[in-house]
């Protein structure tokens, strides 16, 4: 077996004296973490590192000695041996090393043994929050995780540096002087006053939010598919992380959490002040506000033209006129009403959205919901258009779906959940593809008898797949190719989170 | 030490160097010839040729700018994306396997797989468009299922020698890994 020793580079130098560290249990290698130097009490090292390892939960241990013999210092074999009696080890680690070569010198206590002895920067590894992730179970296989997580959760040995008025002197990364900033201090102070007014402002919101007047049933269903509520919901949730108190925050995942989620609040609200500023410097607000009507009404017009082509003869196919005429003036009452509605809302448009353009101090995220929200209300008569056409389409897919099966003789079979090959005699063929026929000719009013009873062509499998994906704080994604697929079989897409799709 | 010369699977010639630490450490370091003046020559004045014909019917000055710009970014990219220099591989019996790459432009890609992970090196053949070839793989063990292979990371990836310097590779690391396990 490979014994492996590893070493911190800043010990390289260090004066002669005790390695204090770790053995990594159920493999044959040793952490160094810190040298105790010369002159100590052997009382003192045990109860300092007794003291210590009751403060990290590192099973700590003197692991040997470390010479580094200055000029005229000669002679300490002898008392690096009785050392080992003194901490009383089951293997005892004696490395020396002499000034001006590179090597080091491990001496052998019993048998002959290979040595392998790693370096690594106890700096790197203490600033990188490389730590391991509360992965108890997977931590007896990896060695190199476990000696990261050592030397990350020993933090309490680094608090004694050399200029300490204490009883014993060390080297590790951190013996030249504790590394702190000002900054970094002061805002530590500050911390704590601020996480305490924030958790009561918090707790101000949430009474807010859960008065009874909330939770009636349309107030709830529409706040639960507006995106600026649920933005609100989400930035509500963040800053309860942000404010929760210290106990739960000694993990250095939830750290890192916190500090992922303080930047990115800073970030999304440096953009809405600088978004804000655009907004109100040269009076772009009301520019908008002007651009807005024309466009709707523009956007009105060249539906209006599709609207009439559609109602004479669409790429030269021939449909069922009547049909044709009543949705398309059924459309196009619904655009004419939406239009006077913009037409009275006109001279508001301004003052809602400098009241709106206020809210970006927020963060942009929650300007930029607001707007979808604003663009998915001023769109809504198109998405009722889409809807309806939806629907009529997929009656016709579905028929059509259960007429091809017929002709190939075969049929649903509902209870099985599968397509079942079935003669069918004349007698029942002819009645039911007249059925068909005629139901299609005739209009699409009537979907139940359109569609025949035991048809479900809705494998939606993949579609229920990429919409059960849980994703943190944001919609599930849509494949591009979810949503063509949607599109031609007639499936609604919905314009927020849906997490059950229909099968009827 | 020693430093042989080998041909890669498209017969260009790379060298192989061998370094022995210790007696379970040993470090193999691929290198693959510079690039050639020639080549970047024949490539710069095909597209700035190409660029003049464009610019001799259209009369456009953008035309030459953009063939310039186009040459010096895909250089660039070229021999820091593209271009591996060496390629090692350092084997610490007990410990694990750096894996290391350094481009052109100095840049260095470096992996280190533990021991614990390492299920086995082997030498694996693949289809490669109209041939064979063999390659150098690290397989990984899988933490929940001791016996299966979890996945495969295969070495000496862009300059990829020939078999028999590959045996001469694999040899010496199994001696490593079997006096290690």
């Amino acid at each position: 077996m490979v014994l492996k020793i590893f070493f911190p580079q800043c010990c390289n130098r260090a004066d002669s004296g005790l390695l204090v560290g770790r053995w990594v249990s159920g493999h044959d290698s040793a952490v160094v973490l810190a040298v105790i130097h010369y002159p100590f009490i052997p009382g003192q090292v045990k109860q300092y590192i007794q003291q210590v390892q009751a403060q990290s939960g590192v099973e700590l241990s003197v692991l040997g000695s470390w010479s580094l013999p200055k000029d005229g210092q000669e002679g300490m074999e002898s008392f690096l041996k009785d050392l080992s009696t003194i901490f009383p080890q089951e293997r005892w680690l004696q490395i020396s090393r002499e000034f001006g070569k590179t090597g080091f010198t491990y001496e052998e206590q019993e048998d002959e043994e290979k040595v392998i002895f790693v370096h690594y920067e106890q700096r790197k590894v203490m600033l990188s929050q490389l730590h391991p992730i509360q992965v108890q179970d997977s931590e007896s296989h990896s060695e190199l995780r476990q000696m990261f997580g050592t030397v990350a959760r020993s933090q309490p040995l680094f608090f004694m540096d050399k200029y300490d008025d204490g009883p014993l002197k060390s080297t590790h990364w951190q013996s030249e002087g504790r590394e702190a900033s000002i900054i970094v201090e002061l805002l530590k102070q500050a911390s704590a006053p601020l996480c305490v007014l924030l958790s009561w402002l918090l707790a101000v919101w949430t009474w807010i939010c859960n008065v009874r007047i909330f939770t009636v049933f349309p107030l709830r269903f529409l706040a639960s598919k507006l995106s600026t509520c649920i933005q609100l919901s989400y930035r509500t949730e963040h800053l309860r992380t942000l404010s929760s108190p210290k106990a739960d925050s000694r993990l250095s995942s939830s750290v890192c959490r916190k500090a992922n989620i303080l930047v990115s609040v800073l970030v999304d609200v440096a953009l809405g002040v600088a978004l804000m500023w655009w907004l109100y410097r040269d009076d772009h607000i009301p520019m908008l506000a002007d651009a807005l009507v024309p466009a709707a009404d523009r956007v009105a017009q060249q539906l209006e033209e599709l609207l009439q082509w559609l109602m004479g003869a669409p790429a030269g196919l021939k449909m069922n006129r009547a049909l044709d005429q009543v949705l398309g003036r059924f459309f196009l009452y619904h655009i004419h009403l939406w239009i006077s509605y913009i037409h009275l809302m006109s001279p508001f448009i301004q003052g809602i959205l400098w009241y709106g353009g206020l809210s970006a101090c927020l963060g942009l995220t929650f300007a930029l919901s607001l707007l979808s929200d604003m663009v998915a209300l001023l769109t809504f008569h198109i998405y009722c258009f889409y809807v309806y056409g939806a629907r009529l389409y997929c009656l016709k897919i579905y028929g059509l779906s259960s007429l091809w099966r017929l002709f190939r003789g075969k049929k649903w079979n509902v209870l099985r959940q599968r397509v079942d090959s079935c003669s069918y005699d004349l007698d029942q063929v002819t009645p039911y593809i007249k059925n068909i026929m005629v139901k299609k000719h005739n209009s699409c009013l009537s979907p139940h008898a359109a569609v025949p009873p035991q048809i479900n062509p809705l494998k939606c499998g993949a579609v229920v797949q990429t919409y059960r994906t849980p994703t943190y704080s944001c919609y599930p994604r849509d494949s591009w190719a979810a949503l063509v697929k949607k599109l031609f079989v007639g499936e609604l897409i919905y314009p927020w989170r849906h997490k059950t799709t229909k099968s009827d | 030490m020693e430093d042989e010369s080998f041909c890669n699977i498209s017969g260009k010639p790379i060298s192989l160097d061998c370094q022995s630490h210790s007696s379970f450490c040993r470090e193999f370091t691929v290198s693959t010839p510079k690039i050639s003046i020639g080549k970047v020559m024949v490539y710069t004045c095909s597209v700035w040729l190409f660029a003049y014909t464009v610019f001799f019917f259209t009369q456009n000055t953008a035309v030459l700018s953009s063939a310039i710009l186009i040459t010096l970014v895909g250089m660039m990219l070229h021999i820091h994306f593209v271009k591996v220099d060496h390629e090692s591989l350092l084997v610490i019996g007990s410990l694990g396997i750096q894996v290391s790459s350094s481009y052109a432009s100095g840049r260095e890609v470096t992996t280190f797989i533990e021991m614990s992970k390492i299920k086995d090196i082997v030498i694996n053949e693949a289809v490669y468009l109209h041939q064979i070839i063999y390659y150098l793989c690290v397989l990984l063990r899988d933490p929940s299922e001791p016996h299966g292979v979890s996945s495969v990371v295969t070495l000496f990836q862009s300059s990829k020698p020939r078999l028999n310097c590959l045996v001469k590779i694999y040899k010496s690391c199994q001696e490593i890994l079997s006096t290690c396990k």
